[in-house]
């Protein structure tokens, strides 16, 4: 009996493991392909000089993490902006209260990374949330669990790239916030999943990713050009 | 107790390890690449295997020190979580039963993963301690000795071990600033913890057992009240470096937004004392 309910239990952990890394797989693949796509533009400009410039540069150092945030919290603060604007359909009371903090914290961080960075922020960003329906619930919830199960990834994978310990701190602070947001999010469109095993592996880890496969997944939201060369790979 | 060290900054022991990291740069690197390439049970060794190369030896004790800390609050909390789950008729079926059950298998996860790290590191994981969850220090008579047959205490409890391990992870982080691929690992347990906490605060929303957000509004414990206050205070934060965030840049954010947007960290000293009561 030991010994059939050991081989199961193994045979979960395989099972679970090759839908981990087969996950994982698709979405390098994807990401490989939106990477693609996202740096035409770039890999045209090097071979020409003069288009160095083009797209909005993120700067260099701690500077490239901090407007690397603040182009995410950017892009969240008027994601949630829009949704207390336009409620969806039958958004209850609860909904509507807990909705418009995660607006009110977006907007804070969006405003402090704007202020911290002072004379090196990029500017402000042009949004395009034209495949959102907004009156849609599972169409806004759906969007929001993206952007904050992206924004924690990202904070996780850019931690790393952080030179000042006050810095690392800020955004250790921040990061905690957005895992909060995320997981209710996730508990709206379903409940128990709010660290479910499309972002945590076997090891109890979340996912992190690097800078610029983070934006080449929030491109499709921003109009304004960007150009992440000077953002880890 | 007696077998953690109090630790602050790892350079105060090791001020050469951010140089013998970045010299091993390459090799490290090297090792993530094949790491990537291992099933993911392998990746607590890589980690160790990453720390020994980045010394060309076994790490000194200040990362292992740091990695042993949070494996104290990982025990904790899975001690706690699988005590609840044998406890028949504390948990309701269904849906908390299946939460509850994901955090505590979380929360082994991360036991097994920071032990496989630090033997991989040639450290030695510390053992579990021996808790008493009644917060009674080895009595059994604390102020949470029911937290295994009332659900509304158990709940409390739940909801406070998992927004201090945030807090505690968050302190640890500038310890390993310089130590990449430990702080990455560190962090991907951190926003763990943060959904949890998110999790807990709406079970106890839902079954009305507190006016409570997923969030830490100010340094409310979210009607738990004066026992577990020392968890919570700091987090009323309204600035953050020297930057006041209410109605920061002319927008309208008040001060309960202002401090739910930074949750704060906590030093190691800060988060043994609050521990202290549970571990005998």
């Amino acid at each position: 009996m030991t010994l059939t309910k050991s081989q199961g239990q193994i045979q979960n952990e395989f099972d679970t493991q090759q839908k981990a890394l087969g996950r994982r797989k698709f979405l390098r693949n994807t990401g490989a392909a939106l990477t693609a796509g996202a740096l035409v533009s770039m890999m045209a400009c090097d071979k020409d000089d003069n288009n160095d410039n083009v797209g909005v540069n993120f700067g260099t150092g701690d500077f490239a993490i901090l407007n690397f945030a603040y182009a995410l919290e950017q892009l969240e603060a008027a994601f949630y902006t829009q949704v207390i604007a336009t409620p969806y359909t039958g958004m209850s009371a609860s909904e509507t209260s807990l909705l418009t903090d995660i607006r009110d914290h977006e907007i804070a961080h969006r405003e402090f990374f704007k202020a911290a960075l002072g004379t090196n922020a990029i500017q402000a960003l042009e949004v395009d949330f034209s495949t959102v329906d907004f009156n849609i619930r599972d169409s806004v919830l759906k969007t929001a669990k993206a952007f904050e199960d992206l924004g924690v990834s990202a904070y996780n994978g850019a931690g790393r790239y952080l030179a000042s310990v006050d810095y690392l701190l800020l955004a250790g602070k921040i990061v905690s916030v957005e895992a909060r947001h995320a997981a209710y999010i996730r508990d709206l469109l379903s409940n128990g999943s709010f660290a479910d095993g499309s972002v945590i592996d076997a090891n109890g880890l979340e996912m992190s990713r690097k800078p610029r496969a983070v934006l080449s997944i929030a491109a499709p939201y921003i109009k304004t050009q960007l150009n992440a060369s000077s953002l880890p790979a | 107790m007696n077998t953690l060290k109090v630790l602050n900054i790892i350079s105060e022991q090791d001020p050469e390890i951010f140089d013998r990291i970045d010299t091993r740069r390459k090799a490290m690197h090297a090792f993530t690449g094949l790491g990537k390439k291992i099933a993911l049970i392998s990746a607590p060794f890589m980690l160790g295997t990453v720390l020994n190369k980045a010394y060309g030896q076994a790490p000194t004790s200040s990362v292992i020190d740091v990695l042993n800390f949070a494996l104290t609050l990982e025990y904790l909390e899975y001690e706690f979580y699988l005590q609840a789950t044998n406890s028949a008729g504390l948990i309701p079926a269904g849906a908390a039963t299946s939460a509850i059950t994901t955090i505590r298998n979380h929360e082994l996860a991360h036991v097994n993963f920071l032990k496989t790290a630090i033997t991989g590191a040639g450290g030695t994981p510390v053992g579990k301690p021996n808790f008493d969850f009644s917060g009674g220090n080895g009595t059994g008579t604390g102020p949470f000795a029911a937290a295994f047959s009332n659900y509304q205490l158990f709940l409390a409890v739940a909801q406070t071990l998992e927004d201090t391990g945030v807090r505690a992870y968050k302190g640890q982080a500038g310890n390993l600033i310089n130590s990449d691929d430990v702080l990455e690992a560190a962090l991907n347990i951190h926003s763990v913890e943060a959904r949890h906490a998110s999790h807990v605060r709406q079970m106890r929303k839902a079954n009305n057992f507190g006016d409570v957000k997923p969030w830490i509004t100010g340094k409310d414990t979210g009607g738990i009240g004066a026992l577990v206050q020392a968890n919570y205070d700091g987090e009323e934060l309204t600035t953050q470096a020297d930057i006041n965030i209410i109605n920061i840049g002319g927008k309208n954010i008040s001060a309960n937004a202002a401090s739910e947007s930074f949750d704060e960290p906590l030093t190691t000293a800060q988060v043994l004392a609050l521990v202290d009561a549970f571990i005998v």
